[in-house]
């Protein structure tokens, strides 16, 4: 742990430096890879929905020492269409799968279930869900996503630039791709509790970006006027500066939602807790990577393309001072007149501070 | 962002931002026992029961899911749900506008029968008055139940005298009564028991109904109607029929789901099919007849979208893996906390227990004034929102250290630290909140519950960081044991990733005024 804050120390002098901007388009092909991968996936497997998508029936029986074969017995004397599923959770519950049935159906289906395991009706949890449910809740989840990503975009305009918002937003949807392409991957079941987890990520990666950016915009103030160092190299500062603080976040945010995936998947077997826990697990560790690896480098990239930097990317380059994993290089500008280089002895100039 | 940082005024402030919060916690207290609650509320995934939710649906192209059918869609259920008479069963509208689902909820195991319930139709009917009395049950006394009258047998005399419309089961509008049969039938509200004849004008006969007031009268509501074609005739020979008889015959009851709404005296024959009914109504009476008689029936026709039945052993099972995951959380962001920020994860714990404390307060005041639930999605919600809560702590302490390694101390650095953290923590948390805002409002069922905790929390975590997190530790970097960067407080040059022991303390000791002074400086 000391050595991390250690670490920590010498990312934020600058005296270890990962060039994380001025490697981005690894990052960006690395990630390309990932989203036609995840699109690939989408597209030939698509996603495992769970019936609330779907519509179907499903029915829990509470009690030990059932088998899926009783289950399934039981089920098949009573005459509903289409495919049935039974599952084993746990230790004492068996879960039966079915398509939407009617309210007739489904009486018979339970009368026989209450029949084959001698339980009393309250001891089976039903879930029916109609066939236009899922269509309702997609429909939803959509409105809610398009709304997120437009009053966040506002806000961060009006808080930060415009620039940084679009980065944030790519790196959001970046996320969103690579996670769902996960899931069509591994062929994980999509959910509602899913769909709360995906949102959630939305949020959680966004403020993880935020973080990032405001190190970023307080590093890049004023890097025209003083002119030692390119934006990128400002906002790669900014991004070392802020990697511990990012990997404590990360970490911490894990430790709950790993917690919830534990007790959710271990415990309970299935349920909200497991899809929900699950896909912050995926979606946080995406987040945390976009936050880093994608948001700063694609806001430099668009930065970059304005002609002040141009001009200052030449004007550094000039000068000779254009590396920008040196230590001598200090590319916090403001700070730069007032940081006497920590651990040089900072006691020797203090006179120097503050005004340029 | 110019907040002096004059150091001396710091412990003053700390003081009163604690106090502050004291007194959050403390009126939060208050209110909890001034209302009486003791346990927080909980969803019927937790706890076992029902849920059924519908989806409106225009049943034919004149009947449109308008925002006034839906509410008298949510009426008509509820009466219906209500009269099974389980306790805390709630039929809510979630959505806005005519984008909303139906949510029915009933604890416990008597729950099943509702799925039945709310599927049928009901129908609105115009039937005869052939016997009126108060809603008791009196069944000893059958003969002077109802005047005879065509059609009432003794049979139907002893059901009527039977009939005990206080209880709820009897008010369960089931939709079943046959137009053809004479029935016996309760009011509303359950204060008056009735015979009626046969159905002799039907709900879609009526082509509208309006509530209105005489302005010459004082402010005397009534409801018009009018009927079609049809209905004009039916309703024309059935008042003039009835119109001369005497009471309670010449009263025509208005049915609705087999329970009677209102049931006026015929003044005269109305062979216009424009009719007024009169009496002392208020304006929301007014307005509810005419809805009734408007809509008809169930104005509208629902997909049963989900219906959800967990027995209480899975609720118990799920409440406890739910708490379990919390704890379990929350013990290893404290660990986590206490080994890499050392002293520094005292705050964290402290802040932590706090958040735990205000936001449970929070769950007890709220169940009681808005009709909070937490649900399983809720407590997802509330453990997630601890990494939200900790990562301000994060974000802020790396500040402080970022300030230290400027060659500050760390009384200094505290507070020059907390001057930008705090804006990354207001951002960070509002975009926090607008997630939460927009889930909330775009999305149904659990996933309401999950926003709404999300939400919640991260504006307990403003509270906590802004009223406790940071007076404390303002407040601990006075302490020598911190200021002087012991090895174990967190704040150590060796843990901050400086070379120079030395220069650290020194620079505690001496520079304080300078970097003060440099601090506005940036700020400015």
């Amino acid at each position: 742990m000391v050595k991390l804050s250690g670490l920590g120390g010498r990312l934020y002098t600058g005296e270890t430096s990962f060039n994380i901007v001025g490697n981005r388009r690894r990052w960006y092909s690395i990630s390309a890879i990932f989203i036609l991968l995840s699109i690939g996936a989408l597209l030939i497997q698509g996603l495992h929905l769970g019936i609330e998508f779907k519509g179907g029936s499903s029915y829990t029986v509470n009690k030990a020492g059932t088998t899926v074969e009783q289950a399934r017995a039981a089920v098949a004397d009573v005459d509903i269409p289409g495919e049935i599923i039974v599952q084993k959770i746990g230790d004492d519950k068996v879960k039966v799968q079915t398509g939407a049935l009617s309210a007739a159906q489904s009486a018979a289906v339970e009368k026989a279930l209450t029949i084959a395991f001698n339980v009393p009706l309250e001891s089976i949890d039903t879930q029916l869900i109609g066939p236009s449910w899922g269509k309702e809740i997609t429909k939803k989840a959509l409105y809610g996503l398009i709304a997120f990503l437009i009053v966040i975009m506002i806000f961060l305009t009006m808080i930060f630039e415009p620039k940084m918002a679009i980065s944030a937003i790519v790196a959001v949807v970046h996320d969103v791709f690579i996670t769902v392409g996960i899931y069509a991957l591994v062929g994980f079941d999509v959910t509602p509790a899913t769909v709360i987890g995906f949102l959630t990520i939305l949020g959680y990666s966004l403020y993880d970006t935020v973080v990032v950016f405001d190190k970023v915009r307080e590093n890049t103030k004023s890097v025209a006027a003083v002119g030692k160092v390119t934006y990128s190299q400002a906002a790669n500062l900014a991004v070392n500066q802020t990697i511990v603080r990012s990997a404590n976040t990360s970490l911490i945010a894990l430790l709950p939602v790993g917690a919830i995936l534990f007790v959710g998947a271990g415990l309970l077997g299935a349920g909200t807790l497991k899809d929900l826990s699950l896909a912050l697990f995926i979606g946080l560790a995406v987040g945390t990577y976009s936050s880093i690896f994608i948001a700063p480098p694609f806001l430099a990239s668009l930065r970059e393309k304005e002609p002040a930097m141009q001009a200052l990317a030449k004007r550094v380059a000039s000068r000779g001072g254009a590396e920008p994993v040196s230590a001598s290089v200090s590319a916090n500008s403001e700070r730069a007149a007032i940081r006497p280089s920590v651990g040089r002895g900072p006691r020797n100039q203090p006179k120097r501070k503050g005004r340029k | 962002m110019s907040t002096p940082n004059k150091t001396v005024k710091s412990p003053a402030r700390s003081g009163r931002a604690l106090l502050i919060l004291a007194l959050i916690i403390f009126g939060l207290l208050a209110t909890t026992f001034i209302q009486g609650v003791s346990s927080v509320k909980l969803g019927l995934d937790l706890r076992g029961g029902t849920s059924v939710t519908l989806q409106p649906r225009a049943s034919n192209d004149s009947n449109k899911v308008t925002s006034e059918a839906i509410d008298q869609a949510v009426s008509i259920i509820r009466q219906r749900v209500d009269s099974i008479g389980v306790a805390e069963s709630e039929v809510t509208a979630q959505g806005s506008g005519t984008n909303r689902q139906i949510v029915i909820s009933v604890p416990g195991d008597s729950g099943r029968r509702v799925v039945d319930l709310v599927g049928q139709t009901a129908e609105l009917r115009f039937r005869q008055v052939l016997a009126e009395g108060s809603g008791i049950s009196n069944p000893a006394d059958t003969s002077t139940a109802a005047t005879p009258a065509a059609g009432v047998n003794a049979d139907l005399n002893a059901k009527y005298a039977a009939l005990d419309c206080t209880n709820p089961a009897s008010r369960e509008g089931t939709g079943a009564d046959s137009p053809a049969d004479t029935i016996v039938s309760c009011s509303r509200d359950g204060g008056a028991k009735y015979i009626l004849a046969p159905a002799e004008v039907l709900g879609t006969q009526v082509s509208s109904a309006e509530a209105g007031y005489d302005p010459s009268q004082g402010l005397a509501w009534f409801v018009s109607l009018t009927f079609n074609g049809d209905g004009t005739k039916a309703f024309g020979a059935l008042t003039n029929r009835v119109t001369s008889l005497q009471s309670p015959l010449n009263q025509v009851a208005i049915v609705l789901d087999g329970l009677v709404v209102s049931a006026p005296r015929i003044n005269e024959a109305i062979p216009s099919g424009n009719a007024q009914i009169t009496g002392s109504f208020s304006q929301v009476e007014a307005q509810d007849l005419a809805n009734v008689l408007k809509y008809g029936a169930l104005p509208l026709a629902f997909d049963r979208g989900e219906v959800q039945q967990v027995s209480p052993t899975l609720g118990a099972d799920q409440l406890s893996a739910g708490l379990l995951a919390g704890a379990l959380g929350l013990g290893l962001v404290l660990i986590y906390s206490l080994l890499y920020y050392r002293g520094l994860g005292l705050v964290v714990v402290g802040s932590l227990a706090l958040a735990a404390l205000i936001v449970y307060l929070l769950f007890l005041v709220l169940g009681e004034t808005i009709g909070f639930t937490l649900t399983l999605a809720g407590i997802a919600g509330a453990i997630v929102a601890i990494g939200v809560t900790a990562d301000s702590f994060i974000v802020f302490f790396e500040r402080i250290r970022d300030e230290a390694r400027e060659g500050r101390s760390i009384r200094s650095a505290v507070e020059s630290g907390w001057a930008k953290a705090r804006h990354t923590i207001l951002v960070a948390d509002a975009v926090s909140l607008i997630a939460a805002a927009l889930l909330y409002f775009f999305a149904v069922g659990g996933v309401r519950g999950f926003a709404f905790t999300l939400g919640l929390t991260t504006l307990v975590d403003l509270i906590i960081v802004f009223f406790f997190t940071k007076p404390m530790v303002s407040i601990m970097a006075g302490v020598k044991f911190f200021s002087s960067g012991h090895p174990l407080s967190g704040l150590s040059p060796k843990s901050i990733g400086m070379k120079n022991y030395r220069t650290a303390s020194i620079t505690a000791d001496s520079t304080n005024s300078v970097s003060t002074q440099s601090v506005s400086t940036l700020e400015a």
